[in-house]
């Protein structure tokens, strides 16, 4: 299958943070680039890709990670008429979810609706606030608790329905893109490094519950300790309303991160071989080094060197995320070839200040 | 004078070269090994192969700076802090620009074409912008680049009784005192680790001290004083001139009470001055490194500071050499206990 | 066990302060474990050898401190000023009683001013000094407190103070006392300064490195007036965390917890909290992961003088736990 059409696959899937498990399964399933597999503890997908090298000769241990979560919604109570009250499980703007069509992942997958109190029976100034969350409930259609209790238990998910679709040209929009492009970035990777010579060894990480802490992260960069780590996240993408200096363009490439979360070597080097190759690509400075896995993986243990790849993402936490995916495509081809450039000598320059 | 050279090297969080360069130099003929790490870090070792107890001491090397994000089209540059300052500390201030340190202004509207209301808010950091003279975007590019920090033009001076004036005391007075304690003979293991990025999350500290798996740790900081004006005394958290102050809690870590214990009593005994920090906010590098692997034992020594994270910060020089007094005190008794074993 | 908890829940011990309830406990549980100690950062650690070659590390935390208060002035006509230690919200501070370790009592009240503009800054402890020079010979600025009130006995329920989370202790003393043989090595962890951000647990998760970390705290109830959205009830069995603000439980864990309360015919319900924390949200993310989860104790009123819970969910978690103890972990650890 092309990655394209796995990707889409993928994102229309449900992979709330903690439940990854299905996009685990279809990414193990439809990925034929990878030597080796691996769940960890907490169920990150660790493969492995390795390049060729003289056995027994030490060569750069490489991490990519990107997020296979996403955000949802977890049922905290069933209220006597049937209406489910939830929670969220990662940041959500509130005032997308109204009106929303969901899934409620019960005993049996269960269609729903998101309400609130109708419009014309609010007071006036309450018609002009945003609806808080915990005036929200989910109308899944049975009319008694006892009814839904056989179908839906406390601590059960629902996600927001959306399937992805395509837009003009290299363009895509759905939900759960934040990150699952960036998954899809390190399979196009893996695919154009079968056309390269490589010797280092690359985990490509499909990482879990970012959402809720950078978690996935934490533990699997203690588990593989790479000589270098490269986080593949989304970044804010141009569109009305936001000026320029604060989002990435569309259809530029990928935005190269720079920053105290970046070590400054690995910035450059990037920054060469995207001129190098012809790569398109951007400037993402950020004085602010939290947000993405690249803030967990550079302080395991006694540091690692870390760059920051994001793939510009419109209308980010929202069902309707759009993205270029000719921008994704470039991100894998970027990481490829900068895997490719590397060598013995320029990893152990990296601890050298 | 080393504290002036220090305050007046530039080093943002995650670009500390500059003041890396300078201890490096100041360090290396007093200790065994020098090294750095993945982050940047500097681990300056005395007695590697010495038997303990391991002495982890930390000072971190970056300051509060301002990171261009943006070059307008008319040569104005767009900046957001890195590291926690008050946006109202920044409106008509000079600054220094990058690597190569092209002086600039932050400016805004004059009073005069302002309306009354708009002076009693304080000016939105968007509405802020960095002047370096360049008449448009190319002029200004061939000077700086998107990732360059801007820091504060300030230059130190010593003032009034006793007092300094600088940039950066926080915490540029934290590797002043380790330095200080390098120079001196010590015969059990001593690591001074002078880390980086504190300010954007306490990021290095941790990382050393995973190097280092110490059995002790000192922080030096320069924390808030607020004995000024319009500040009711059981909210001054420590006052300037009354003495280093040693922390019981903030809101990275409670200090190890028997070590504090410790270091109050060696304080009382040899008349050193000190004070107990009041406040529970803030963090520092102790945070992370009591927190290292199994757990270890950590104390943090401040300076008090007027006005830290703004552009001139004030200090009184006798809280220094009291710091410093202290400090010595503390491993010169870990010498004398570790001689008797 | 309502002594135990007694004991446990009057003593102090507020983060970074938990010798009196470490002393306690060790008294308790000293004569029925193999090994006990203290480590660096004050964590009671306390193991029973398993009996099989083939047994498993099960690591199980309930912290013993406190959220408490630490004096931060100490004015010119002897009264305190004070800061907080872990979460204390102010209304439930004016006319309650603080104590020292020395045994020292205060009131708290609060100058005078609008409640809507009452802060921490605003109140003060009142130690009956009668002078600065008085209240110094009494009490040290950088010196901590507890919330001073008796255990109350009701019947099936029980209120104290600091029943978050000396009631998670006082579970796993009496676990420790019922139960016989396990193949497992078990490390009972009696954790520090959770209230300050899990940080006893973080340490003593990467020294022991179990292969199942489970925490024992309390959780908020839905059953109280107008009270939060949640399912959880006093009376309804032992929770089974689902998520809180520090871990999302391994659904594995969940459904062997479900399972094991199922076939024990131990009362249980499901819980989710939309904010706040247990010591099994450091012991997940500890090295590269651990299986764990939270047996939570619904608690009403957390965070006050007079917290409560139900001796039948109490009762619930120590089978559970016990159920835990010696269960076969083949399949939950396979992957």
């Amino acid at each position: 299958m092309e990655i394209k059409q796995l990707f889409q696959e993928i994102a229309s899937s449900a992979g709330v943070s903690g439940y990854e498990d299905k996009i685990s399964a279809q990414l193990q399933a439809a990925c034929p680039w990878a030597d080796e597999f691996r769940r960890d503890t907490l169920g990150n997908l660790i493969m492995l890709k390795r390049g060729k090298a003289e056995p027994g000769k030490k060569v750069p241990r490489v991490m990519l990670a990107a997020h296979m979560d996403e955000i949802g919604l977890i049922i905290t109570k069933i209220e006597k008429d049937g209406f489910l009250r939830f929670s969220t499980i990662g940041g959500f703007d509130q005032r997308v979810l109204l009106g929303q069509e969901v899934t409620v992942h019960g005993r049996r997958e269960l269609r729903g609706v998101i309400g609130a109190k109708p419009p014309h029976i609010q007071k006036p100034d309450e018609q002009k606030k945003a609806v808080k969350m915990e005036d929200l409930f989910i109308d899944i259609g049975f009319d008694s608790a006892e009814a839904v209790e056989e179908l839906v238990g406390i601590g059960d998910l629902a996600t927001i329905n959306q399937k992805a679709r395509a837009l003009q040209g290299s363009f895509v929009a759905g939900k759960a893109f934040d990150d699952r492009a960036g998954v899809a970035a390190i399979l196009e990777c893996f695919k154009a490094l079968d056309s390269l010579n490589f010797s280092a060894e690359v985990y490509g990480v499909a990482t879990v519950q970012e959402e809720v802490g950078l978690r996935g992260a934490i533990t699997s960069t203690y588990g593989i300790v790479p000589d270098i780590g490269i986080a593949i996240d989304v970044g804010f993408g141009d569109s009305p309303g936001l000026p320029e200096w604060q989002t990435i363009k569309l259809s530029g490439g990928p935005a190269i991160g720079l920053g105290p979360h970046v070590h400054p070597a690995l910035h450059r080097r990037m920054v060469d071989t995207a001129k190098e190759w012809r790569i398109p690509y951007s400037i993402d400075p950020s004085p602010y080094p939290g947000g993405t896995d690249a803030y967990a993986i550079q302080v395991t243990q006694a540091g690692i060197p870390t760059i920051l790849l994001s793939i510009p993402l419109r209308y980010m936490h929202t069902p309707i995320e759009t993205l270029d995916y000719d921008d994704v495509k470039n991100t894998g081809r970027l990481m490829a070839l900068f895997i490719a450039g590397l060598d013995n000598e320029f990893v152990e320059g990296l601890t050298c200040f | 004078m080393l504290l002036k050279q220090l305050t007046e090297a530039c080093g943002a969080p995650g670009q500390e070269g500059e003041v890396r360069a300078l201890i490096r130099s100041e360090v290396a003929p007093y200790v065994d090994e020098v090294r750095t790490d993945a982050l940047g870090n500097l681990i300056a070792v005395k007695n590697p192969t010495s038997s303990g107890p391991k002495v982890m001491l930390a000072a971190h090397m970056d300051e509060v700076a301002l990171m261009i994000l943006g070059i307008e089209k008319n040569g104005y540059l767009r900046f957001r802090p890195i590291g926690g300052i008050d946006p109202r500390v920044l409106v008509a201030k000079a600054v220094l620009v990058g690597e190569k340190k092209i002086p600039g202004v932050i400016g805004s509207k004059p009073i005069h074409l302002q309306k009354p209301e708009e002076r009693e808010r304080p000016i939105s950091i968007d509405d802020l912008l960095i002047d370096i003279g360049a008449k448009s975007q190319e002029e200004a590019e061939k000077l700086v680049k998107l990732g360059d920090c801007a820091y504060f033009a300030t230059s130190y001076e010593e003032f009034g009784q006793d007092k300094v004036k600088a940039k950066a005391l926080d915490d540029r007075v934290g590797c002043a005192l380790l330095i200080e304690l390098l120079k001196d003979s010590w015969e059990f293991p001593l690591y001074a680790a002078f880390t980086v990025q504190e300010e954007v999350g306490l990021r290095g500290a941790g990382v050393a001290a995973y190097q280092v798996q110490p059995d002790i740790a000192l922080v030096f900081e320069g924390t808030t004083a607020s004995d000024v004006p319009e500040t009711e005394p059981h909210m001054r958290s420590t006052s300037v001139g009354k003495g280093p102050a040693l922390t019981v809690m903030d809101r990275s870590v409670i200090p190890h009470p028997p070590l504090v214990r410790e270091l109050i009593e060696l304080a009382q005994r040899q008349g050193i001055p000190y004070q107990i920090r009041r406040s529970n906010t803030g963090g520092t590098d102790a945070g992370q490194i009591q927190l290292t692997a199994g757990g270890t034992k950590a104390a943090v020594i401040s300076v008090p500071c007027r006005y830290i994270h703004s552009a001139a910060s004030v200090m009184n020089k006798q809280d220094f050499t009291n710091a410093l007094k202290l400090a010595r005190a503390y491993l010169q008794s870990l010498q004398e206990r570790k001689g008797e074993q | 066990m309502k002594d135990i908890i007694r004991t446990l829940t009057e003593a102090f011990g507020p983060s970074g302060y938990e010798g009196p309830v470490r002393d306690l406990i060790a008294g308790m549980i000293q004569s029925r474990v193999d090994e006990i100690s203290t480590d660096v950062m004050g964590n009671l650690i306390a193991v029973k050898r398993g009996s099989s070659p083939e047994g498993k590390k099960i690591m199980f935390s309930a912290h013993a401190d406190e959220i408490g208060i630490v004096v931060t002035h100490i004015d010119d006509n002897g009264f305190l000023r004070f800061t907080n230690v872990g979460g204390l919200s102010v209304e439930t501070l004016i006319g309650n009683r603080v104590r020292f370790e020395s045994g020292l009592i205060g009131v708290i009240y609060r100058e005078k001013g609008e409640l809507k503009d009452l802060a921490l800054d605003k109140l003060y402890i009142d130690i009956g000094a009668e002078s600065k020079e008085d209240a110094e010979s009494k009490v040290r600025i950088g010196e901590f407190a507890i919330i001073h009130r008796e255990f109350t006995d009701l019947g099936n329920r029980m209120t104290a103070k600091s029943m978050d989370d000396r009631i998670g202790c006082a579970i796993l003393v009496q676990a420790i006392m019922e139960l016989g043989d396990s193949p497992h090595t078990l490390f009972f962890v009696f954790s520090s300064q959770e209230e300050v951000g899990l940080r006893g647990a973080r340490t003593s998760a990467y020294t022991i490195n179990p292969d199942l970390g489970i925490a024992l705290d309390v959780t908020l109830t839905g059953d109280v007036p107008e009270g939060p959205r949640m399912a959880v009830a006093l009376g309804k069995g032992a929770a089974i965390k689902v998520k809180d603000s520090s871990m999302i439980t391994h659904p594995k864990v969940k459904s062997f917890l479900a399972k094991l309360a199922a076939e024990g015919g131990i009362p249980h319900q499901f819980e989710v909290l939309e904010r706040g924390g247990t010591d099994a949200g450091a012991i997940h993310l500890t090295r590269d992961g651990i299986l764990a989860g939270t047996i939570s104790i619904p608690c009403r009123y957390v965070h006050t003088a007079s917290e409560m819970v139900d001796m039948r969910d109490v009762r619930a978690c120590v089978d559970l736990v016990k159920a835990v103890a010696t269960a076969d972990l083949t399949a939950l650890l396979e992957n």
